[in-house]
């Protein structure tokens, strides 16, 4: 991590929205672990990339976000949706495969989405969502609604051509996009000091004369207020920004990865900064919730997971007719 | 078609433009976007006379019309623009963007077929992706191995894509028109070879639906089923086919996907011989899928083996003799239809 932590005083945030933002972090990770668990209980067919480690930038980039705003993700995508306002009972169904997953069972994790709360996918295919945002954000210009993209993606699609092909697009179009590249260290199991050629990736920014910056995507207030300040640019029509958010996965690339490319110490290292921790520490520490307060919100987060849970696995899986279903509008 | 509606002539480019410009007046969330396809961006004496609109012309005028925000010169960056495109119709716009040369789909091949086709089914049928994508095909004008291929079986083996193959200057304004104002992504495939092609085109803006194949020539011999270019080829075959008696019903499917199955299967229960002629490659193509579909649901029907007329398994080849040799000639398709009566 080349930008260590600075306690950045969250000024422009009042107490309810710091809570509002402890408690989508907490949803995260419980969401994630409880994902984590289940798949490993065989209750989630396929592959499952889990957030936890990350969530600080989710939700310090959502924070700024509404309905009217989009954004596309990653194989990674569980935390974006949350933080975006996703329903999370429909996404644990859509994890099962179940009929009463937000996508009636047809993405499953990889795809997850919601397009009438903004979230326009997770996504399979590395930097794939790229052009994507560059499409919402060429809407949003065009007809004038006021909304920004946000695109969500890896140090690893910070290779693909489609990142490149974007980020010249926007700053040329000069489109109401943010480019948050969540830089976890790896891609897959290849470091991003083997696979990057750039030191910081938020440096490739300045091939497309675009501010790029690096932020501490452990740091909640740190993520909010550089997302405060690219949010703002893109919705004053002063076009695109690079964010880079360099953060950590605390599982691996997906759940069975034996994570023999990193060490216990450094998964050690960065628990000892975990954020969320660090979220809850200033709120005690500055009287904004006591103990009994914080323990409130996350019995209330494991109650509605755990509902979530008991419910999905009591929804039915979508009748074999869906198969054929949804390919088109009209055929 | 007997139809009351005035028509006039028209080319095969002009069809496309006029479709592009009534779809645009009609409806302000259609845009365009493509290489090129205003021209002249940042030359302003160019902007009101000598621009571009796309390396065929075939856009030219609408930038003067629409303006700049509505026509969009991209860069040369293929899975960027039509990725976007993609991204544009997911949420409230009816892009149609231009990919050149349909040879150039592997630049931005996951955009079309991972993103775009794909999206609706992923989400659950919460999303559309109103999107056109109009692409040149067809070789004939020496442009080589990589700006001369049809590719139009690729997109119509995807699930998603609806697979659009005009053969006149009717049916390209008609059926563009029906794919602007469609909800699913389409390929629109314009044969470069046919943008001179003068015939009456119909006035006002009505579409042409999807699935509904055109007959047009009638016969009672053999059902020739042609695409695109081929099927003035077919036609051509049928003139000298006629002379020595043989009537050839030439049937244009004009959709890929969704194929109008019930309209080939009648003509060859009448016919009961079926020649399908496609500038394609051979392989896994629409002729081979039109084939199977009459061997699988018209086997019956049949006096004689089904034939097909494609391209070679090659690349198109640049040397006029080779391309000539390459394309199925009106020749090829008449000795082909000897060969079966």
């Amino acid at each position: 991590m080349s930008s260590p932590s600075t306690a950045i005083e969250p000024a422009a945030l009042d107490r309810e929205q710091l809570l509002t933002m402890y408690e989508r972090m907490v949803e995260i990770r419980t969401f994630e672990d409880l994902a984590g668990k289940n798949f490993a209980a065989g209750l989630v067919p396929g592959f499952v990339h889990l957030y936890a480690g990350e969530e600080a930038v989710a939700v310090g980039v959502c924070a700024h976000l509404t309905d009217r705003d989009y954004i596309t993700s990653t194989h990674r995508g569980h935390g974006h949706c949350i933080a975006k306002g996703v329903d999370i009972p429909g996404m644990v169904a859509e994890l099962m495969g179940k009929s009463t997953g937000v996508c009636k069972g047809k993405g499953g994790s990889m795809h997850i989405a919601d397009v009438e709360k903004g979230m326009l996918g997770a996504n399979g295919i590395v930097g794939g969502g790229i052009p994507l945002a560059c499409g919402a954000a060429l809407t949003a210009k065009t007809l004038g609604t006021g909304g920004v993209a946000v695109c969500f993606f890896g140090d690893g699609a910070s290779n693909q051509g489609t990142f490149h092909e974007g980020l010249n697009l926007a700053a040329i179009w000069k489109l109401p996009v943010v480019f948050v590249c969540e830089n976890n260290g790896y891609a897959e199991s290849t470091p991003v000091g083997y696979h990057c050629a750039a030191s910081d990736i938020a440096n490739r920014a300045s091939a497309y004369e675009i501010p790029g910056v690096v932020v501490d995507g452990f740091d909640l207030f740190a993520v909010h207020e550089t997302a405060a300040e690219a949010i703002g640019r893109a919705r004053r029509g002063d076009g695109p920004t690079l964010i880079e958010a360099k953060t950590y996965r605390y599982y691996g690339h997906f759940q069975g990865d034996m994570i023999t490319y990193r060490t216990e110490e450094e998964l050690n290292r960065y628990r000892q900064r975990d954020p969320i921790v660090a979220v809850k520490g200033y709120l005690l520490a500055h009287g904004l919730a006591d103990e009994a307060g914080i323990d409130a919100i996350d019995a209330r987060v494991t109650e509605k997971l755990d509902a979530a849970w008991v419910a999905a696995k009591a929804a039915a899986f979508p009748a074999v007719e869906e198969t054929l279903t949804d390919v088109y509008v009209t055929y | 078609m007997v139809t009351a509606t005035a028509t006039r002539q028209l080319t095969y480019g002009q069809a496309v433009t006029e479709a592009l410009r009534i779809a645009m007046r009609e409806d302000p969330t259609v845009i365009l976007m493509g290489e090129d396809i205003a021209g002249g961006a940042m030359v302003d004496h160019l902007v009101n006379d000598d621009a571009w609109g796309g390396p065929m012309g075939v856009t030219k005028g609408l930038v003067q019309e629409f303006g700049r925000d509505r026509v969009l010169d991209t860069p040369i960056t293929e899975a960027g623009f039509i990725g976007a495109a993609v991204g544009a119709a997911a949420t409230g716009l009816r892009p149609v963007a231009e990919l050149m040369f349909v040879d150039f789909f592997g630049c931005c091949m996951d955009q079309i077929f991972d993103q775009g086709a794909k999206l609706r089914y992923m989400f659950g049928g919460k999303a559309r992706c109103p999107v056109v994508i109009r692409t040149q095909i067809g070789a004939g004008v020496s442009a080589a191995g990589q700006h001369s291929g049809c590719h139009y079986s690729v997109f119509t083996h995807m699930p998603g894509i609806k697979a659009v193959i005009p053969s006149t200057p009717a049916d390209a304004k008609g059926l563009l028109l029906s794919a602007i104002r469609d909800d699913d992504l389409v390929m629109f495939f314009e044969n470069k070879v046919l943008y001179g092609m003068k015939g009456e085109v119909p006035e006002g803006d009505e579409g042409i639906p999807f699935g509904v194949a055109d007959i047009k020539r009638d016969g009672d011999d053999v059902t020739v089923v042609a695409i695109s270019r081929m099927v003035t080829q077919s036609l051509l075959a049928a003139e000298q086919l006629a002379a020595e008696g043989i009537e050839v019903e030439v049937i244009d499917p004009r959709t890929l996907s969704p194929l109008d199955e019930e309209t080939i299967l009648t003509s060859v229960a009448k016919t009961h011989r079926l020649v399908v002629v496609d500038e394609d490659n051979p392989r896994c193509s629409a002729a081979t899928d039109i084939a199977a579909l009459v061997a699988d649901k018209g086997f019956d029907f049949l006096d004689a083996p089904i034939k097909l007329v494609t391209a070679p398994h090659t690349p198109v080849p640049f040397s006029p003799p080779l391309e000539a040799a390459y394309v199925p000639s009106p020749e090829r398709i008449a000795e082909t239809v000897r060969q079966i009566m």
